[in-house]
């Protein structure tokens, strides 16, 4: 086959129509070589365009260094560059024949852990990196925790620049045993471990011929094949309603449906459904959408829902079934990750918002802080600053309807807002 | 449980989805900004998806240089008539006229700066406080450090290096009086992604996208359209190419690329083999490595 061919095969097919989506993060330390990664990823599986590898290859000469620094790739802000680091989430994009990938790249320094959890939180899986001279050191374990923490379900540890250890077994294994004995502390099934050299290519695309050792696939090999479609609740049906849809036209005069995300289980037309907090049950008229009505919706499907009967439902209210309801209170447990310089105040107000709701809060109590390098627990300093992470209480002002994070990352998930800045000040995940 | 998969544009098709109605339930005055392109085009359907069966709740809002290509007008004013949405024009040759933008002179003038001035104008005058954009993060790589939500201050700012954290779908899009949101549902969408969406939605694109005889000239390595609004330099001549446009943006500073492809199908196996950005034919983004960036800060698109 010709390269147009093959071409053909790739993006003209239902091939390309078929393909799915895999989300991941990127975490290291600053020198963790992480942006050299994701350019070698772009690079080898050619989404890099010869106008950015020119502009890159300029910027490089620049700055003065002797080969192309594919870092310039994903450090976009001027800052970045002149300082040579990372400071915000970038998003690159890359596809094979079988994925589509979204890589949220997250800065490794300890001030911007926030932007870590930011990418993590809609990941499916997290690449953490270890500089092999380095071994596991503090922020692979903080970056492993908040990984678990954000429920990420795989975690591919990539043990990289083994060219600068001769490519040795044993320092492989070595870091492999080190971080199986901390990973026992994590709540993440799926961990897997690559030796690679992302400067030098091996095992990122193509498989090292430098550590014959090692019989495992690939990292691209990993990303693509990794099963993710169980990522989503399937079980337990959920539906938040963020706008209601009222057409006032002649066509459409008495229709009223309810728009939003699917954020779990199933939905069928006759379904009986119970509203909160209404406490109204009805049952499930349509499921609709502007190419035609459904025959059943699923997370994360964004559609409009109508009902047999005339009930009162606005924004903030959710859909759910009358023998699989959600948790409703108003005081709730969360574990939170502190995002501002602005440290959480015990008793003080923010704004918060769940699914489609906004409310007010009040922190009751701060049960302990997080050491999240070894994962302890502080319980004599409950001083929660930018990016720490601890245990609290909240008061709502209105009654929530809720479920633990680790059970629907869609309902059971909040962020906190500065009432005065409008700044989001925290993330928080429900227990 | 491979009944329950949504493919990745559809994925991509939700998430739109939900950031508009997310737009329209959390703000008053929110608008789209179009320019007849093909992601804008994009950002249409999407709109009529996600309102369906109501009208999109918002109007248009175009920017207009007045350097058009002539084929998007008339694209822009069928639509609008068909939607039955509200349009409106942002000159910038009135913010010129009333003093408020100064045309750049020489060969290489071009009005894509002064965009910005009108763009903020605009907003001020009818209000606006969320204006839909179709950036997506593969074009640049300033945009690749973008938001959904983008918060700018009174000034219509970005400050790119204090941005909110934005976690799950939970868009925080609360803001002070005279501070507005720019919103970008395509932000995870690849050029690729936009003309398969395209083709795989039937939907119909303005002309000057498919091959065709133009006037055009070579600056910078680039073909531009031949037009009144050009000044050629001495050793620039006029050719008649069959060409077709990879963006569509101002006349004078966007660039036609040699092809034959005359429809859809053509045009993807062009994106797929194509080794130069989109924005690579774009002069304005050629002024410097920041340049983006730098006009992002000050309000650009």
């Amino acid at each position: 086959m010709d390269n147009i061919e093959i071409m053909e095969k790739e993006f003209s097919s239902q091939e390309y129509l078929d393909m799915d989506l895999l989300r991941f993060t990127t975490a290291g330390s600053v020198d963790d070589g992480k942006s050299t990664l994701i350019g070698r990823l772009l690079h080898d599986t050619k989404s890099i365009f010869e106008d950015q590898l020119e502009a890159v290859e300029d910027a490089s000469r620049k700055m003065g260094d002797h080969h192309v620094n594919l870092a310039l790739l994903t450090d976009g802000l001027r800052a970045e560059r002149e300082q040579g680091i990372t400071i915000d989430v970038a998003y690159r994009y890359f596809a094979t024949p079988k994925r589509k990938f979204i890589i949220a790249d997250t800065p490794g320094h300890i001030q911007y852990t926030r932007n870590m959890v930011t990418g993590a939180s809609t990941a499916n899986l997290a690449i953490v990196l270890i500089d092999a001279r380095n071994g596991v050191v503090e922020q692979t374990c903080r970056h492993s925790f908040i990984a678990s923490l954000l429920q990420i379900k795989h975690l591919v540890l990539c043990i990289n620049k083994m060219d600068l250890v001769d490519y040795d077994e044993e320092v492989y294994n070595r870091i492999k045993a080190d971080f199986e004995d901390f990973s026992s502390k994590l709540e993440i099934q799926d961990i897997r471990y690559i030796p690679i050299s992302a400067l030098k290519g091996d095992n990122v695309v193509d498989k090292s011929e430098n550590m014959p050792w090692y019989n495992g696939p690939t990292l691209l090999f990993t990303l693509e094949n990794v099963h993710i479609s169980s990522d989503y609740n399937f079980v337990d049906p959920r539906f938040p309603v963020q706008k209601v849809i009222r057409p006032q036209s002649d066509e459409y005069h008495d229709f009223r449906g309810y728009a939003g995300k699917i954020e779990g289980g199933i939905f069928k037309p006759g379904d009986e459904v119970l509203a909160l907090p209404s406490g109204f049950t009805t049952r499930v008229r349509s499921i609709e959408t502007m190419n035609g009505p459904l025959d059943e919706a699923f997370p994360p499907q964004n559609i409009v829902m109508t009902l047999e009967d005339e009930i009162d439902i606005s924004r903030g209210d959710m859909i759910v079934k009358p023998n699989n309801q959600p948790n409703i209170g108003q005081d709730i447990e969360l574990m939170i990750c502190w995002l501002n310089e602005k440290p959480l105040l015990l008793g003080g107000k923010y704004a918060i918002r769940h699914t489609t709701k906004d409310a007010r809060c009040i922190i009751k109590e701060v049960l302990y802080k997080v050491n999240i390098n070894n994962l302890h627990k502080i319980e004599d300093d409950l001083s929660i600053g930018l990016n720490e992470i601890g245990r609290i209480r909240i008061r709502t002002t209105q009654p929530f309807f809720y479920d633990s994070y680790k059970k629907n990352r869609g309902t059971g998930s909040i962020i906190l807002i500065d009432e005065a800045t409008n700044e989001t000040v925290g993330a928080g995940m429900i227990i | 449980m491979s009944k329950y998969k949504l493919s990745h544009l559809d994925q991509l098709e939700n998430e739109a989805i939900f950031v508009m109605r997310e737009v329209v339930a959390q703000f008053e005055r929110p608008a789209l900004l179009f320019s007849g392109g093909k992601d804008s085009i994009v950002m249409v359907r999407l709109a009529q998806k996600a309102f369906w069966p109501a009208k999109i709740p918002f109007p248009l809002v175009h920017i207009d240089t007045g350097h058009n290509f002539e084929e998007t007008l008339e694209y822009r004013d069928k639509l609008v008539q068909e939607l039955g949405v509200d349009l409106i024009v942002g000159s910038v040759q009135e913010s010129i006229d009333q003093g408020k933008a100064v045309e750049e002179k020489g060969p290489n003038a071009s009005r894509n700066v002064l965009q910005t001035i009108t763009l903020l104008d605009t907003i001020e005058k009818y209000k606006f406080d969320a204006l839909f954009g179709g950036g997506r993060r593969d074009e640049e790589k300033a945009r690749a450090k973008e938001r959904f939500f983008s918060h700018r201050d009174e000034f219509g700012q970005w400050d790119p290096k204090n941005q909110r954290p934005e976690l799950w779908n939970l868009f925080n899009g609360r803001k002070h009086i005279g501070e507005h949101f720019r919103i970008f549902p395509l932000s995870n969408w690849t050029e690729m992604d936009v003309w398969q969406y395209i083709a795989r939605e039937k939907i119909p694109i303005p002309s000057i996208y498919y091959a065709h005889e133009r006037e055009v000239f070579m600056r910078d390595g680039v073909y531009l359209a031949y037009s009144p609004y050009i000044t050629l330099r001495d050793n620039e001549k006029i050719e008649r190419k069959v060409v077709r446009f990879r963006t569509i943006g101002d006349m004078t500073c966007t660039g036609a690329v040699l092809s034959n492809a005359s429809k859809i199908e053509d045009i993807i196996l062009e994106v797929a083999a194509a080794r130069e950005t989109e924005r690579g034919s774009r002069a304005d983004d050629k002024r410097s490595d920041a340049a983006m960036e730098d006009r992002k800060k000050e309000g650009y698109f």
